[in-house]
């Protein structure tokens, strides 16, 4: 026969009771945060295939193919996938130098008044929605390529600049962590040497921070192969190989924005706008990929 | 010695073609906010904010979207909040440091990089047609709330982890729970940072359009303010109608361009929706610095 007092003492206390529900509820948030998760990309995924193992779709013409017209039977990718990525890589070429230069302002020039100011606005317009942008590339962008480039302004040109707009903020704040992560004594150094501004950026700073520049660009261009709404209202939506900068084009988002709304669920053409999705999704993974890549390489 | 070096040069010729790309920035950042404002701010009225839009006549208001955005966005911050908090809380405190910690971050981490339009179908499978909710206020909330997930998260990790780890010591040595002291003393502490990040993410909520497109839906049914029975389908507070935010309503009167006066109404609902993201952008930067003042202030006085 048991004590009172040993039985006291086997018992589990209160703190730790109510320790074990603390943790038991915590980890289930993880848990059901993690569960969406895993289920997200093995929906995309089912989904995805289903084109490929169902309708027996072979994956080399969906990947190679030129011509996108589910109705009769043709599910080519190809002008999508290159609309996708000409729109990002040019978005990006149109980007990079003025976010690089205004992170080298914010950043390295000191004493300048406008700085602080400069970096309010910057970090402001990421908060600005896609869809303000795509109104603003509507209205502003594509009506003024209109008169200057002729045809109808709707395009690559247009996409691209809206894009650039967009992840302009985004690459420049980061290229500001960017050069913030060089320590402040490697300048004074540098300088102290007799070198000048310029030498001190290009010789000291800007290598030691280059991994995570690249990391930055890596960012803005996932942000611009993955925006939906502000591209399709732009590029003119249609699924042809571009030819040159003015030409109309579509990208994965795009297709993917208009077209689920029209297919019938279960058709071969909803079908093949979720292998779109899927398409778009890995991509994702990759430049999400590339980005960790780039900054392991730092450590 | 009057002319000066090559490497003088050099940084001079730097300088200039950096203040040149500065100042076509200044120029664009001041001509993209100056076009949305000038454009629209002439289009709002109280009738434009109140009444109920038309999409084939002139002249529609967008009270019904307004209403739907606010709704659609505190609807989602119920479902985000308790689960970001309970994560956050795990991995910042009781997350053991082995392989499957880093799955988990790894997880949170892809997702958070995903396009918002993925997350958008992805909720188009599973809440409208697998959950049966058809397009609607919970479904929209639900994806919506899952895309949050990872910022929020990371937001109340840093806030929680902020806070020194003497207090959670003191509090083990008292004999209290970890769970305990973190439910009474390190949430407390570090709650304006928390709540600073919720902000933040309310404006992102705000101004999310490709994950609603499929998921909350693109019409706004007609809905009578005087009925507030959340289980009526033509009440304000029922989570099962279809609403259609401000953000999904102008790409949707610009891409099916049926409406005559389309361009007056995404200006004047533009401007509206950059107001509102603004406002929470500022109001977050307000704490932030309102924070930094009283732990300097505390700083200063030891």
């Amino acid at each position: 026969m048991m004590d009172p007092i040993q039985t006291d003492l086997k018992k589990r206390s209160a703190a730790s009771k109510s320790e074990k529900r603390g943790q038991c509820l915590t980890f289930l948030c993880i848990g059901i945060s993690v569960l969406i998760i895993v289920a997200l990309i093995f929906f995309i995924t089912y989904k995805g295939l289903l084109l490929f193992l169902q309708d027996k779709v072979s994956i080399l013409s969906f990947l190679s193919g030129i011509s996108w017209d589910p109705n009769n039977g043709n599910f080519g990718a190809l002008s999508m996938l290159l609309g996708s990525m000409i729109v990002t890589i040019l978005a990006v070429f149109l980007a990079f130098p003025f976010s690089f230069g205004t992170a080298i302002f914010i950043s390295e020039i000191k004493f300048s008044r406008g700085r602080n100011y400069l970096r309010l606005a910057i970090e402001m317009l990421i908060g600005i929605p896609a869809v303000v942008y795509g109104f603003v590339g509507i209205s502003v962008v594509v009506p003024l390529l209109r008169v200057t480039m002729g045809g109808t302004g709707f395009g690559l040109l247009a996409g691209a600049i809206i894009l650039a707009m967009m992840i302009l903020p985004t690459i420049s704040t980061l290229c500001v962590d960017a050069f913030k992560g060089v320590p402040e004594m490697y300048r004074y150094t540098s300088r102290a040497l007799g070198a000048t501004q310029w030498q001190t950026l290009r010789r000291i700073v800007l290598p030691i921070a280059k991994p995570r520049i690249v990391t930055a660009i890596l960012f803005g261009m996932s942000q611009a192969f993955g925006e939906a709404v502000a591209i399709q209202m732009v590029i003119g939506n249609a699924t042809l190989i571009p030819t040159h900068l003015m030409s109309p084009a579509a990208t994965l988002t795009s297709v993917i924005t208009i077209g689920m709304g029209d297919s019938v669920r279960g058709s071969i053409e909803n079908d093949a706008l979720w292998s779109l999705a899927l398409l778009l999704l890995l991509i994702s993974l990759l430049f999400n990929l590339f980005a960790r890549f780039a900054m392991r390489k730092r450590n | 010695m009057n002319n000066k070096s090559r490497p003088q040069f050099a940084d001079m010729a730097f300088k200039i073609i950096l203040y040149i790309i500065v100042s076509f920035v200044v120029f664009l950042l001041c001509g993209l906010l100056g076009y949305i404002i000038i454009g629209g701010v002439p289009y709002i009225s109280w009738h434009f904010l109140t009444s109920g839009s038309n999409y084939v006549y002139a002249g529609g208001g967008i009270g019904i979207q307004l209403f739907n955005s606010i709704y659609l966005t505190v609807i989602t911050l119920l479902i985000s909040l308790p689960l970001s908090f309970g994560a956050s809380i795990w991995l910042a405190e009781y997350a053991p440091d082995n392989w499957m910690t880093g799955l988990i971050r790894t997880s949170l981490e892809v997702l958070s990089s995903l396009p918002s339009i993925v997350v958008g179908l992805f909720g188009f499978l599973l809440f409208v047609i697998k959950f049966r909710l058809g397009f609607s206020i919970l479904a929209g909330s639900l994806t919506l709330a899952f895309f949050n997930l990872p910022l929020l998260i990371r937001s109340t990790e840093i806030a929680i982890r902020n806070i020194s780890e003497n207090q959670m010591h003191a509090g083990l040595a008292l004999g209290i729970s970890r769970w305990e002291v973190v439910k009474n003393v390190i949430v407390p502490e570090a709650s304006a940072e928390i709540i600073t990040g919720i902000i933040l993410s309310t404006g992102r909520i705000l101004g999310e359009t490709a994950a609603l497109i499929y998921t909350a839906g693109q019409s706004a049914s007609l809905i009578d303010f005087s009925n507030w029975n959340p289980l009526s389908i033509t009440s304000p507070l029922c989570p099962l109608r279809p609403a259609e935010t401000i953000a999904v309503h102008i790409w949707k009167i610009n891409t099916e361009g049926t409406v005559s006066d389309a361009g007056k109404i995404s200006a004047g609902s533009a401007v509206v929706l950059l107001f509102m993201v603004l406002f929470f952008d500022l109001a977050a930067r307000y704490s932030i610095n309102k924070r930094k003042k009283k732990t300097d202030a505390q700083l200063s006085k030891l």
